[in-house]
């Protein structure tokens, strides 16, 4: 399996606060990971950096197997390069429907010319409604997407995420708030997902992360503390002593 | 100056040994008897000389009434008295020297004497030193200042008699001034007058650069060599930037040196008086719309002779190159010239060097005014997140209360310490009452606050109309705020400005203390950061956002008490404030009162700057500094003192 | 989807109805082509009013539909009259001028008709010069290229500079304004080559064109009606589809469309530039029924009543924008044009010249804190009854995005 990205030394400072402090991390190709740490570990700063929203002070963020930097891009650009990012509420357009949603999310033309003469074709609308089937919304596609709950909300997040067609998914607390079938969902949503690309989760929920069943990135401080299976990390003594022996 | 000064004391001895030998003023006008009664301007000196320099006291008595036409002559004996009006066409006289009435006589038996204007001027100029050792202070200061007005070469030497016998310190030092400036213009010592320049070159004073602008005014001249005698500024080669060709040969005309060109209008007028059957000089009409065919058809008429032949580019060169061009100076006297020069150009560093100082301290007081103004909407918009677009109609409103308070109570100092808390009373409830019927229900939707302001906005100030009326209301400064300090004759600064730069220092330590000091400002603090978890430790957010927009607002209608003093008090008082401050909040940072004092700071001074720059357009200057915070706003998006981090959100 | 546009827009299809009946029914009542029912200056009110319902869609298109809350569309407006203006005072001083001087004896050169033309124009303002900016005035062609160009690439620059630096909400707001000021202020001068505050007049009057003013208005309603029928087609057509879409996720989550790769700048400067065009072509048709423009007119305040009108009418549907922009201007003009009755208190009279202002004001607050939709809102009530409404809607009330912008 080939590194899909590499971060390399990264450290951000917010007034003093050093939020990320010489981060390094790499992931391959269709690989699950999954990253957990306490609150202000700088999880939410690490997926800023990656996708463009914060520039770090300092360090290296590598992308693909042409090496490109992702430093210089814009976030744009960076989603439109293979990486997409769900937020930790769900944001989706609750104005439109489910499937204006998944149409805006389909890997397309991004210009805003392509976009402005762009009409729905029939594959378009098939590879929507298989996305619908997939996220269990296919009854709901002409629906405002602001009338569904919120769980159905987090899928539909990841329909788009899975529509955008990215090569690595960043995803931010995707069971936060859902009931235990909905979690359940969300497992078997993101584990398919990674069977093709490389999925980014953080998570705060052990008993989630558990049924994720994959590699475990500790952050602490904002540097790796610890990386490994889950029992390896939930082993090691200064995981327990930052973390979980709280 | 040692040696103008024994000079002064010299005439002044001359004129007590004057004193000395003569005790009476009647002999000395018997002695000029003749010069008196048929006074002309030529002829007259003599007499006045004599009669000033008898040094009598009496003497300036008899110089006004004469120049007041009140002196007459008894014919018998030709004596001189000062006569007033009696009964019954008689006029009562009075001895000059002894100031006893002579007796009542008729008018056919005296003659009045009525000097003209020559000779009255002469004798004003006379008075001047009796004016000047007047025991009256405030005559001999009225005599200093009419010299100052209107200086005369005369005047410099009883001026500079009158020096050594002055008591007044003061006084004495105007006196001493004067006669430096006097020197400059008017003495006959061409060294005397180098001195008193170079005595002079450090003086900021308008009256000193009055005194030597004159000596350095050129006229510029045409001649076909240079002049051997002239005092020379500068010798000009036509077609330079200085003197382009076209200006040179105009000079050459006007000297008659040269004939004149012959304008445009001035052909068409001519082509027009020689139409022929459709053509000029051959040419057809038609082609006269072309320049081309305009100037074949002149040519044509003038080999004719029927109009005055074109001024070619050739005939101007050679006119020009026949003739020498150059700047003289009025004054002859090269050394004074240059020594004005020298002085002028010292003088001028200075002024520059003071108008910065000066230009500093506006754009400080400008910068105060912007501070008081957004210091307001800096709490409401940085603070709370919400922008008050009425926040021009509360200064308005603080202002108009300035106005009402001052219609009940008369006393302007009492009326100003009353208004002030007023206004804060009034627009405080006013806030309070608009964030709790309009603000707080629209926390969620920041556009719309800005829409429903806007509303509020034009609702008050048509109601200011409807209640003021649409003309200025004046806001009267007491008294003691009037005038101005002024450092020099460049540098000033009103007391209105400095208490202005007090009053936003006063709010500066004000908010500060509120801010760091008070539960209230601990909880502003907390509501800011985190409006919930405040909320969750007790504080009551909806209290707090409350007190602070009606602080917000009440700080906005004490700025408009202090707006009011030096603007005019108009519905729309408002307007010329609110982009303004918006400007210094956006500038200077969100959230954060050193970044409403830093955008002050710099829209104040980036104003005053660009206005220095191009005076002539107060409009353009406000273009050029909205276009510069544009592009300002590029480099610093979050403003000058920005909040970094995850406490600015995105 | 799969249907046609008109089909899922029937309110298109209705609009153009409407405004087609109203063209006819002004025609068949105005003096100079039918019963003259309606006086000429009506009809030049109710033309201007066509304008301003374009430049409300334009508005609604950069407000309601991308979220800018946009100060400045006045500014565009004005710049287009502007640019209209100066063709058609420089060619009807152009006529005049040239019928003078061919009074004279002597036929006039091109310079002396060219200073001519300069001193009338000018000597206003003490110049007889044509300044830069008057280098095509002689071009209706150019001019009118003009119109679309000098607003376009102004919009173009500060909304690329403005969104670059990604200033957003209210900042953006206040930065429109400031760029509107700046711009009417520059314009206020003498010397900014438009005649300061005289501004441009006459512009009633369209040069070689005899008609009376009573035809000239009908055309110029036709044209109005014209344009708004075309720009409220285009403005529907461009909300409908998937650039909609975007832009209206770009209104209520410009960071989820950022990630969703779409370069999020670029779309709100189409939407910018494109609007301010649409500003500017409202305004090259509203000034030569106004007659003259000057500086005033594109003041900060013009702008902000702009947005009251497209509030009250109701945002986010260019119908709403329509209406609130018709109704609000005509009653603007009833209750100031001192035709509304004053109303008696016993202790005090209400003139609605000195208090309209003041409902105005209130009402503005009123509609924005209860009735958030506008009059638009009105129609809602019944399209809801339709099962297959597709209306859209003012989007969330206190959906993520209003929290965040909030808590700024």
């Amino acid at each position: 399996m080939s590194t899909l990205l590499e971060v390399s030394g990264v450290s951000v400072s917010f007034d003093g606060f050093r939020a990320i402090n010489n981060l390094s991390f790499r992931i391959a190709d269709a690989e699950l990971r999954a990253v957990i740490g306490p609150n202000g570990a700088g999880k939410t700063t690490f997926m800023d950096i990656i996708t463009g929203k914060t520039r770090p002070d300092e360090g290296r963020v590598i992308w693909g197997e042409k090496s490109v930097s992702l430093l210089r891009m814009s976030e744009a650009a960076i989603a439109q390069a293979g990486i997409g990012r769900k937020f930790q509420k769900p944001t989706v357009f609750e104005d439109q429907t489910v499937q204006e949603n998944l149409l805006m999310a389909l890997k397309n033309t991004r210009g805003w010319l392509g976009v402005l003469f762009y009409r729905p074709n029939p594959e378009d609308l098939d590879r929507v409604a298989e996305l619908a089937e997939e996220i269990g919304l296919k009854d709901a596609l002409r629906r405002k997407s602001g009338e569904l709950s919120h769980g159905q909300k987090q899928w539909l997040e990841i329909g788009m995420l899975l529509a955008q067609e990215p090569r690595l998914l960043l995803v931010d607390e995707p069971a936060a708030g859902m009931t235990p079938q909905e979690r359940e969902h969300t497992t078997d949503l993101l584990v398919q997902a990674a069977r093709t690309r490389a999925v980014v989760v953080v998570e705060h929920d052990m008993e989630f992360v558990r049924r994720l069943n994959c590699k475990v990135t500790v952050l602490h401080e904002g540097s790796v503390l610890a990386e490994g299976s889950l029992d390896h990390v939930t082993s090691n003594q200064d995981v327990i002593d930052v973390y979980l022996g709280r | 100056m040692l040696r103008l000064f024994l000079a002064g004391l010299a005439l002044l001895c001359a004129c007590m040994t004057a004193s000395a030998q003569e005790t009476a003023l009647q002999p000395v006008l018997q002695a000029h008897q003749a010069a008196i009664l048929k006074s002309s301007r030529k002829t007259i000196q003599p007499a006045i000389d004599a009669i000033a320099a008898s040094g009598l006291p009496q003497a300036q008595t008899m110089l006004e009434s004469w120049a007041a036409k009140d002196m007459w002559m008894r014919k018998a004996d030709g004596y001189f008295f000062a006569g007033a009006k009696g009964e019954g066409g008689s006029y009562v006289l009075t001895d000059f020297d002894s100031g006893e009435t002579v007796g009542s006589f008729d008018k056919s038996a005296l003659k009045q004497l009525k000097p003209n204007s020559g000779v009255r001027a002469l004798i004003a100029t006379a008075l001047v030193q009796f004016q000047l050792s007047d025991p009256d202070r405030a005559k001999r200061l009225a005599a200093l200042e009419s010299i100052a007005r209107d200086p005369e070469a005369s005047l410099l030497a009883p001026l500079r008699a009158s020096i050594g016998g002055e008591a007044d310190a003061q006084i004495k030092a105007q006196k001493q001034r004067l006669e430096r400036l006097l020197t400059i213009g008017y003495d006959a010592d061409t060294a005397a007058r180098v001195a008193a320049i170079a005595d002079m070159s450090g003086d900021l004073g308008l009256d000193v650069r009055a005194a030597l602008n004159p000596l350095v005014v050129t006229t510029r001249q045409a001649a076909k060599s240079l002049p051997e005698d002239a005092n020379l500024a500068a010798v000009l080669t036509p077609g330079s930037d200085e003197l382009p060709k076209d200006q040179a040969y105009d000079l050459l005309v006007e000297n008659n040196l040269a004939v004149p060109r012959v304008s445009a209008d001035a052909i068409r007028v001519a082509l027009a008086d020689n139409i022929e059957g459709g053509r000029v000089g051959g040419v057809p009409l038609a082609q006269l719309s072309a320049e081309d065919g305009r100037s074949r058809a002149y040519a044509a008429l003038a080999a004719e002779g029927k109009v005055p032949p074109l001024v070619t580019t050739a005939d101007m060169d050679a006119a020009l190159g026949a003739h020498v061009f150059f700047d003289t100076y009025a004054e002859p006297a090269a050394e004074v010239t240059a020594a004005a020069e020298t002085a002028l150009d010292q003088i001028a560093l200075k002024v520059g060097m003071n108008q910065t100082l000066d230009l500093t301290l506006d754009a400080v007081s400008l910068a105060s005014i912007y501070f008081l103004a957004a210091i307001g909407l800096a709490i409401t918009f940085g603070v709370m997140g919400v922008i008050n677009m009425a926040h021009g109609e509360f200064i308005m409103m603080g202002a108009y209360t300035g106005y009402v308070v001052q219609q009940i109570i008369p006393d302007h100092t009492l009326s100003i310490i009353v208004a002030i808390p007023m206004a804060f009373a009034v627009t405080f409830a006013m806030g309070v009452a608009m964030e709790r019927l309009v603000i707080r229900w629209l926390y969620a939707r920041p556009l719309e606050t800005l829409l429903a302001t806007f509303g509020i906005s034009i609702a008050l100030q048509q109601l200011a109309k409807n209640i003021f009326g649409t003309q200025a209301r004046p806001l009267t400064a007491p008294g003691w705020l009037d005038g101005a300090w002024v450092l020099n004759d460049v540098v000033s600064i009103s007391y209105i400005r400095i208490a202005i730069f007090v009053l936003a220092l006063t709010f500066l330590g004000l908010f500060l203390f509120i801010m760091k000091r008070t539960r209230l400002g601990l909880e502003m603090r907390a509501v800011t950061q985190n409006p919930r978890m405040a909320g969750s430790m007790g504080i009551n957010p909806g209290r707090v956002n409350m007190l602070t927009f009606g602080l917000g607002s009440g700080i906005a209608g004490i700025a408009g008490v202090a707006i009011g003093l030096f603007a005019k008090v108009t519905s729309d008082l408002g307007n010329d404030y609110i982009v303004q401050s918006f400007m210094t909040v956006v500038v200077g940072g969100v959230g954060n009162i050193w970044g409403a004092l830093a955008g002050a700071g710099m829209i104040g001074f980036l104003q005053k700057g660009i206005e220095w720059a191009n005076p002539s357009n107060t409009l353009a200057a406000q273009t050029y500094m909205i276009i510069f915070i544009i592009i300002f706003i590029q480099f610093r998006p979050r403003g000058i003192i920005a909040l970094k981090g995850r406490a600015a959100g995105d | 989807m799969e249907r046609s546009f008109i089909a899922r827009n029937p309110s298109v299809l209705i609009f153009l109805a409407i405004l087609s009946l109203f063209t006819f029914g002004v025609t068949v009542l105005s003096e100079g082509f039918g019963i003259g029912l309606i006086s000429t200056s009506f009809v030049k009110t109710l033309g201007k009013t066509l304008c301003l319902c374009l430049i409300a869609v334009a508005m609604d298109l950069v407000w309601g539909f991308a979220g800018i809350l946009s100060l400045g569309h006045f500014a565009f407006f004005g710049l287009g009259g502007y640019m209209i203006g100066m063709w058609l005072m420089y060619e009807r001083t152009r006529l005049i001028v040239a019928e003078s001087l061919a009074q004279g004896d002597i036929p006039p050169t091109a310079a002396e008709v060219t200073d001519a033309i300069g001193n009338q124009i000018f000597g206003v303002v003490g110049s007889s010069e044509f300044p830069l900016i008057w280098a095509f005035a002689d071009s209706l062609a150019l001019q009118l290229a003009l119109v679309v160009l000098v607003p376009g690439v102004l919009a173009l620059l500060f909304g690329w500079l403005a969104f670059r630096s990604r200033v957003t909400g209210v900042y953006l707001s206040i930065l429109t304004q400031a760029m509107t000021l700046a711009l009417a202020l520059y314009l206020f001068q003498n010397d900014s080559g438009l005649r300061g505050n005289n501004g441009l007049s006459g512009l009633q009057n369209l040069p070689g064109v005899s008609a009376p003013q009573s035809v000239v208005s009908v055309w110029f309603l036709w044209a109005s009606a014209a344009a708004l029928g075309l720009g409220f087609l285009l403005a529907a057509w461009l909300v409908s589809g998937k650039f909609g879409s975007v832009v209206r996720g770009i209104r209520d989550n410009e960071a989820r469309v950022r990630f969703l790769g779409y370069s999020v700048e670029v779309y709100k400067l189409a939407v910018f530039t494109l609007t301010a065009c649409i500003a500017a072509i409202a305004g090259a048709l509203y000034y030569p029924q106004a007659g003259i423009i000057n500086p005033e007119e594109m003041a900060p305040i013009a702008s902000i009543y702009l947005a009251v009108w497209v509030a009250i009418g109701g945002r986010g549907r260019l119908y709403g924008a329509v209406i609130g922009a018709a109704f609000v201007s005509l009653l603007s003009t009833w209750f100031t044009g001192g035709q509304a009755p004053d109303v008696s208190l016993g202790f005090y009279t209400i003139k609605w010249v000195d208090w309209w202002q003041v409902l105005l004001g209130v009402s503005f607050v009123l509609v924005t804190l209860f009735a958030p939709q506008g009059i638009g809102g009105l129609f809602d009530l019944w399209a809801r009854r339709r099962a297959d409404r597709h209306g859209a809607d003012l989007g969330p009330d206190d959906g993520a995005l209003r929290e965040k912008e909030a808590s700024q």
